[in-house]
C-alpha cells in the first residue's frame, strides 16, 4: 500500500517538474575514478569521451568519485537524469554498475576492466595491455647497460601480473641477462610516492623504468637521471623527451564512439571486449629515434605481427618461477589464463605479495 | 666496496631530499605552536602552497616568484586562521581542520587549469661535485636552494629559540600568555607573527613538492604529508634539531622500504608506513608521562584559547 | 571606534541562529566564487542545493550520506562537550568497520537472524576499544588525545589496507583489493525496494534519541556538561575526571564504529580500502555546525551531506569542479566559527572616541 503511495508521490514530484532532463536527447554518461588531469588512466578515457562528443552525440563526466558508496549514487544519478549510455571506467565500480543496471533495464551500462556482466544491459571491455608490455620489454632487453629493469606496481591484480610477465619474457627473449626489479607502490596514483620508487629503482641499477601507475612522476625521475622510461597510458613524452622510448597508449575513443553510436541507433548488444593492438585499442606512441632506426624497426615488426597474430605475448614453453610448466611449447596461453593470471614466470624475482 | 659506500651515500642523498617538505612544514608549525597555538591546517596550507607556487611558476616562468608566491600564499591562508583563532577566538581544532578541507578543495578549483603541464627543472647546485666525491657527493651536493634552506632552517630556529630575546618572548607567549601579557608583551601580535610565519614554511614546503620534487601539479599531492609533519613535530617533542632527525626517520622509512621491495625483501609495506604514526604516539606517551620534560619544550598553553579582558 | 565586551549571558536565540547566519554567508560567498569561476551563481547555487533533493531517490541519498555523519557527531559531541578533543574519529570508524567486517567475513556463508546484530555489536565495540587508546594514554601518560586519535586514524587505514590486500582479500577475487561480498543476512534491510535508505537510519535516530535523553535528562549528563566547563569546578563538585575521559571516548567511539559497520552492511557490503571518504573529520563539522547538540546535529548532517551530493550534481548539470564540496564545507565551518564570536562577546560602536589601549 504505502508503496504505491510513494510511487504516487515520486510522480507528482517529477510532474511538477522537480525532475531535470526529461527532454529525450541521446546522452552518454562517463564516471571518472580520478581526476581528467591525471595525464594517465582518467585522462585517456576523457579523451575517448572527447571523440564521443565529436561525434555529435552528448556527454556527461563525473570525475574523482571515490569507489564506495558514493559510485553506485553517482551512476544512478546519471541513470536517472536522462542518460542512455554510461561507462564506468574502473574496477570499483564493478558492483555498483551492475546493481544500477538491475533499476535501469532501458539505460547501457560499460564497465572497464571488470569480469561481471549479471544483467543483459551491462557490457565489460577492457584492452590487452600486455601486448604493449611485450614492446616494451624487448626495448628494455636491448636497451640496458645494467640487465636491471625496474617496475613500479600498483596492486597484485592479474592485469598488473600479466604485464610483468609479458614484459619479462619478451626482455629474456632478446637479453637473457635481465632481472627485473619490482616496488608494489599499492597505489594507482601518487606521484610522491610513485617518484620516490622510481629513484630507489634507479639508485640500486635499473636504467630502465617501467610503471603500471599512472602519474607521470616516474618518467620525469628517469629524465633527471638520465636513463631510460615508458609512459603508461597516454602519450607521456613531453614530460620526459629524452628518457621516453615510448609510450603504451589505451586509446578508448574508437570503441567510445562505436558503442555509443550503436546505443543511439538501437544496435548495441552485450559483450564482452577484450581490444588489443589490432583493434587499436592498444596504441603506442612514436618510438624515440634514440636507440636506433634497427631496434625502431624491429620493434615495428614485433608490434606488427602481435597485431596481426603471428606472434603473441605467451608462447611456450613458459614456465613459473618454481619451474612448472604453465604453457607447452608451440602453444599460446589462452585468454582464461590470461585473464586470470596470479604467478609470475620464470626469471622475475621475488614473490606476489599476499 | 667502494660503490657500496657511493651507494650508502646515494641512499641518504634521497632519504633526505624526500624529508625535505617535512622539514620545512614541520619547522613552521613548530614555531606556532611554541607560541601556544595548534594550527592543524598544515596540510591544507601545504597544498595551496603547491598550487600557487606551481601556478605561478608555469604563469610568470619565474621560479624565484614562484617560490616567493607559495610562500605568500601559505601565509595567507594561514592569516584566515590567526585571524579566526586570535581576533575572533575560536576553537583551534576546529579552525585548523577546516583550513585544512578549505585549503584542498581550493587547491583542486584553483589547480583545473595547471594539471598535465610539465614542470620546469629547477636548478640544482654543485652538480659536478655530486659525481665527484664518493660518498658524501650524492648527500650534500646537487640539491635544489630549497634543500639547503631547509636543512640550516631548524639550526637557525632552534638559534632563534633559545638565543634570541624575540625568541624568549616567543617561548613566553606559548608557556603563559597571561604572564606575558602582564609583563607587556603583546601576545597577539607574537601569536600572528607565528602563525603567518607557520603557514609561510607550510607553504614552502607544498611548493617543494610541486616545483622540485615532482614537478607538476596534481589534485591531492602532499597526500597526507601535512599530517605526517604535525606529528613530526610532536615527534620532536617540540625541540628544532629534533625535527631534523624526526624527518630523516620518517622519511627514511619510506625510502628503505622501497628499496628493500627492489632488492626482493618481502615486507609488510603497510606495517613500514604505520611505523612514524606508532613511533610519535610511543614519543608521546614518554614525553607526556614525565612532567619535568614537558615543561622542558612543551608549550604549556598549546591550543588553549587566550582572553585578556581589556 | 569598536570595544569588544564579554556578554555576561548567551542567549538562546542567538546561539540557534548563529548556524543559519553562517549558512546564509557560505551561500552569498559561494555564489560569487561561482560567478568568478564563470558559472550563473544562482543557477549553480539551484544545481548544488535543491536539485540534489528534488526527489524520493535524492532524499534517500541525502539520508544515506547523512546517517554516517550523524551518528559520529553525535559521538563526538559528548567528546566535545567535555573539552576532550578527539579528532580520530576516522579511525575509529575504519576500525569499528575492520571489526564488523572481520565477523561478517567469518560468516560469509551463514544465513540467520543472529548474523547482523553480532557484526554490529562488534562494530561497535570496535570504534569504542580504538577509541579507549587515546583515552587511556591521555589517563595515564598525560598524552595528548588530539595527536594520538589522529595518529591512530592512518594506523587504522593502513591496517585495513593490509587486510584487504593480503590475507582478507576474496579468494576469488583475482587479488583485486577487496573482501568478498558479504552474505545476505549480514546486510542491513533496505527500507524501500528501489531506494538504499537502510536500517542504519534508526541505529542513528535512536542515537540520537538516546543522547537527548542522557544529556538533558540525567545526572550523568550535566556532569559531562559541567567538566568540560572548567576542570576546577569539576573536581570541586567531585566528579571522576578520569572515569569522564573514558566513557566520552568510549561512546564516541561506539557511534564512529557503529557508522563504519553501518557503511560496510548497508550501502557497501563488503571491505575494500575506501570504506570512508573522511566521515570521521567531516563530522567534526558536522558535530559543530549542530551546536553539540543532539537535534542540532540532525540538521547539520543534512547540511553538510547536502554539500557532497550537491558537489556531484553541479558537476554532471554544469561541469563545476567537484571539489567545490569541500570548499563549501570548509566554508561553512569558517563562518560559524567566526559568528561565534557574536555569542560570547558583544561589539559597541564607540564612536570615533579615542581608543585607549
Amino acid at each position: 500500500m504505502y508503496k504505491n503511495f510513494l510511487r504516487l508521490l515520486a510522480s507528482v514530484l517529477l510532474l511538477l517538474g522537480f525532475s531535470i532532463n526529461a527532454n529525450a536527447e541521446f546522452k552518454v554518461g562517463f564516471v571518472y575514478v580520478g581526476p581528467t588531469g591525471d595525464h594517465g588512466w582518467t585522462y585517456q578515457h576523457d579523451e575517448g569521451r572527447k571523440a564521443v562528443e565529436a561525434a555529435g552525440i552528448k556527454t556527461t563526466y563525473v570525475e574523482s568519485v571515490p569507489e564506495g558508496a558514493d559510485a553506485e549514487r553517482v551512476i544512478r544519478q546519471l541513470a536517472q537524469s536522462g542518460h542512455d549510455l554510461i561507462f564506468t571506467t574502473s574496477f570499483g565500480y564493478m558492483d555498483p554498475t551492475n546493481k544500477v543496471a538491475k533499476d535501469f533495464p532501458n539505460v547501457k551500462f560499460e564497465h572497464a576492466t571488470g569480469y561481471k556482466r549479471e544483467h543483459s544491459n551491462v557490457s565489460t571491455y577492457s584492452a590487452r595491455f600486455y601486448e604493449g608490455r611485450t614492446l616494451l620489454g624487448h626495448m628494455a632487453g636491448k636497451m640496458t647497460k645494467t640487465n636491471v629493469i625496474g617496475y613500479i606496481a600498483s596492486f597484485p591484480i592479474p592485469e598488473v601480473i600479466r604485464g610483468i610477465n609479458a614484459m619479462t619474457l619478451a626482455a629474456q627473449k632478446v637479453n637473457p641477462n635481465i632481472k627485473t626489479k619490482i616496488v608494489w607502490v599499492f597505489t594507482w596514483y601518487d606521484p610522491g610516492k610513485e617518484s620516490e620508487a622510481a629513484q630507489a629503482l634507479i639508485d640500486q641499477g635499473a636504467d630502465i623504468i617501467m610503471q603500471h601507475t599512472d602519474s607521470t612522476a616516474p618518467v620525469q625521475v628517469a629524465e633527471k637521471a638520465g636513463v631510460w622510461s615508458f609512459g603508461q597510458a597516454s602519450d607521456m613524452q613531453r614530460f620526459a623527451p629524452k628518457s621516453i622510448l615510448t609510450s603504451i597508449i589505451d586509446d578508448w575513443a574508437p570503441y567510445y564512439v562505436e558503442r555509443s553510436i550503436a546505443a543511439r541507433d538501437g544496435t548495441w548488444k552485450q559483450q564482452d571486449t577484450w581490444h588489443g593492438l589490432k583493434e587499436g585499442m592498444v596504441a603506442m606512441a612514436p618510438y624515440n629515434s634514440a636507440m636506433g632506426s634497427g631496434l625502431v624497426k624491429e620493434v615495428e615488426k614485433l608490434q606488427k605481427d602481435l597485431a596481426s597474430g603471428k606472434a603473441h605475448s605467451f608462447t611456450g614453453p613458459i614456465y613459473d618461477q618454481k619451474g612448472n610448466l604453465l604453457v607447452a611449447e608451440g602453444k599460446v596461453a589462452d585468454d582464461g589464463m590470461l585473464a586470470g593470471m596470479s604467478v609470475y614466470v620464470k626469471g622475475v624475482e621475488g614473490d606476489i605479495p599476499k | 666496496m667502494n660503490i657500496d659506500i657511493n651507494f650508502l651515500g646515494i641512499l641518504i642523498g634521497a632519504i633526505m631530499a624526500s624529508s625535505v617538505p617535512l622539514i620545512l612544514a614541520a619547522s613552521g608549525e613548530l614555531i606556532t605552536e611554541r607560541s601556544g597555538v595548534l594550527n592543524l591546517g598544515v596540510e591544507g596550507m601545504m597544498i595551496i602552497g603547491a598550487i600557487s607556487g606551481f601556478a605561478l611558476m608555469v604563469i610568470t616562468d619565474n621560479l624565484f616568484l614562484a617560490i616567493i608566491g607559495s610562500m605568500l600564499s601559505g601565509l595567507l591562508l594561514s592569516f584566515i586562521f590567526g585571524f579566526l583563532t586570535q581576533s575572533l577566538l575560536t576553537n583551534h581544532v576546529a579552525t585548523g581542520l577546516a583550513l585544512t578541507i578549505f585549503g584542498i578543495g581550493l587547491s583542486a578549483m584553483i589547480g583545473k587549469d595547471f594539471v598535465g603541464i610539465p614542470g620546469k627543472q629547477f636548478p640544482l647546485l654543485f652538480v659536478n661535485l655530486k659525481e665527484a666525491i664518493p660518498f658524501f657527493g650524492p648527500i650534500f651536493f646537487g640539491h635544489s636552494i630549497v634543500f639547503y634552506f631547509a636543512f640550516l632552517l631548524p639550526f637557525g630556529t632552534n638559534y632563534f629559540l633559545k638565543k634570541t630575546k624575540i625568541g624568549l618572548i616567543v617561548r613566553a607567549v606559548g608557556d603563559s600568555p597571561l604572564s606575558a601579557a602582564n609583563q607587556g608583551i603583546n601576545v597577539l601580535l607574537v601569536r600572528y607573527c607565528c602563525i603567518l610565519y607557520g603557514g609561510a614554511m607550510c607553504g614552502l614546503g607544498g611548493a617543494y613538492l610541486s616545483l622540485i620534487y615532482t614537478p607538476q601539479w596534481i589534485e591531492n599531492m602532499t597526500a597526507g604529508r601535512g599530517w605526517i609533519a604535525l606529528a613530526l613535530v610532536v615527534f620532536a617533542t617540540w625541540s628544532p634539531l629534533k625535527v631534523l632527525v624526526g624527518a630523516i626517520i620518517f622519511g627514511g622509512i619510506t625510502i628503505l622500504q622501497l628499496h628493500m621491495q627492489a632488492m626482493g625483501i618481502r615486507i609488510p609495506v603497510q606495517f613500514l608506513s604505520a611505523l612514524p604514526y606508532i613511533m610519535t604516539i610511543v614519543v608521546l606517551v614518554i614525553i607526556s608521562r614525565d612532567s619535568r620534560k614537558i615543561k622542558l619544550n612543551t608549550p604549556t598553553s598549546l591550543g588553549q584559547i587566550f582572553y585578556k579582558e581589556k | 571606534m569598536i570595544k569588544i565586551e564579554r556578554r555576561d549571558e548567551t542567549s538562546n536565540l542567538i546561539y540557534f541562529l548563529t548556524p543559519v547566519l553562517a549558512i546564509f554567508l557560505t551561500l552569498v560567498t559561494g555564489a560569487i566564487i561561482f560567478y568568478l569561476l564563470g558559472f550563473k551563481p544562482l543557477e549553480a547555487l539551484k544545481f548544488f542545493f535543491i536539485t540534489p533533493i528534488s526527489d524520493l531517490y535524492g532524499l534517500s541519498e541525502l539520508l544515506v550520506k547523512a546517517t554516517p555523519l550523524c551518528l559520529i557527531a553525535i559521538g563526538l559531541s559528548f567528546c566535545f562537550k567535555s573539552n576532550n578533543w578527539n579528532i580520530g574519529a576516522e579511525g575509529q570508524l575504519t576500525f569499528g568497520g575492520i571489526v564488523g567486517g572481520g565477523v561478517a567475513l567469518l560468516f560469509y556463508n551463514h544465513e540467520g537472524f543472529y548474523v547482523l546484530p553480532l557484526i554490529i555489536l562488534a562494530g561497535a565495540i570496535g570504534g569504542m576499544i580504538f577509541a579507549m587508546i587515546p583515552a587511556i594514554l591521555k589517563i595515564y601518560f598525560n598524552t595528548n588525545e588530539i595527536l594520538v586519535s589522529l595518529m591512530l586514524v592512518y594506523i587504522s587505514k593502513l591496517l585495513l589496507d593490509y587486510l584487504v590486500v593480503g590475507p582478507w582479500s576474496n579468494p576469488e577475487g583475482f587479488n583485486f583489493p577487496e573482501t568478498r561480498q558479504f552474505s545476505e543476512s549480514a546486510r542491513l534491510p533496505i527500507l524501500f525496494e528501489g531506494l538504499r535508505i537502510h536500517a542504519g537510519i534508526f541505529i542513528a535516530l535512536f542515537s540520537v534519541f538516546l543522547a537527548w535523553v542522557v544529556l538533558f535528562k540525567t545526572y550523568l549528563g550535566f556532569q559531562i556538561k559541567v567538566s568540560g566547563l572548567s576542570l576546577k569546578t569539576a573536581k570541586y563538585a567531585g566528579f571522576k575526571g578520569k572515569t569522564m575521559i573514558l566513557l566520552v571516548f568510549m561512546v564516541s567511539g561506539a557511534c564512529a564504529g557503529l557508522a563504519g559497520v553501518g557503511e560496510i552492511t548497508g550501502p557497501i557490503g563488503q571491505l575494500h580500502r575506501m570504506i570512508s571518504p573522511e566521515y570521521g573529520f567531516t563530522a567534526i563539522i558536522v558535530a559543530f555546525l549542530g551546536r553539540l547538540n543532539p537535534i542540532g546535529i540532525v540538521f547539520a548532517s543534512l547540511i553538510v551531506a547536502l554539500t557532497y551530493l550537491g558537489a556531484e550534481t553541479a558537476q554532471i548539470f554544469l561541469q563545476v569542479p567537484k571539489y567545490t564540496g569541500q570548499v563549501f564545507q570548509g566554508m561553512i565551518l569558517f563562518f560559524l566559527l567566526a559568528s561565534d564570536f557574536l555569542l560570547f562577546f558583544r561589539i559597541k560602536f564607540l564612536g570615533l572616541k579615542k581608543y585607549e589601549y
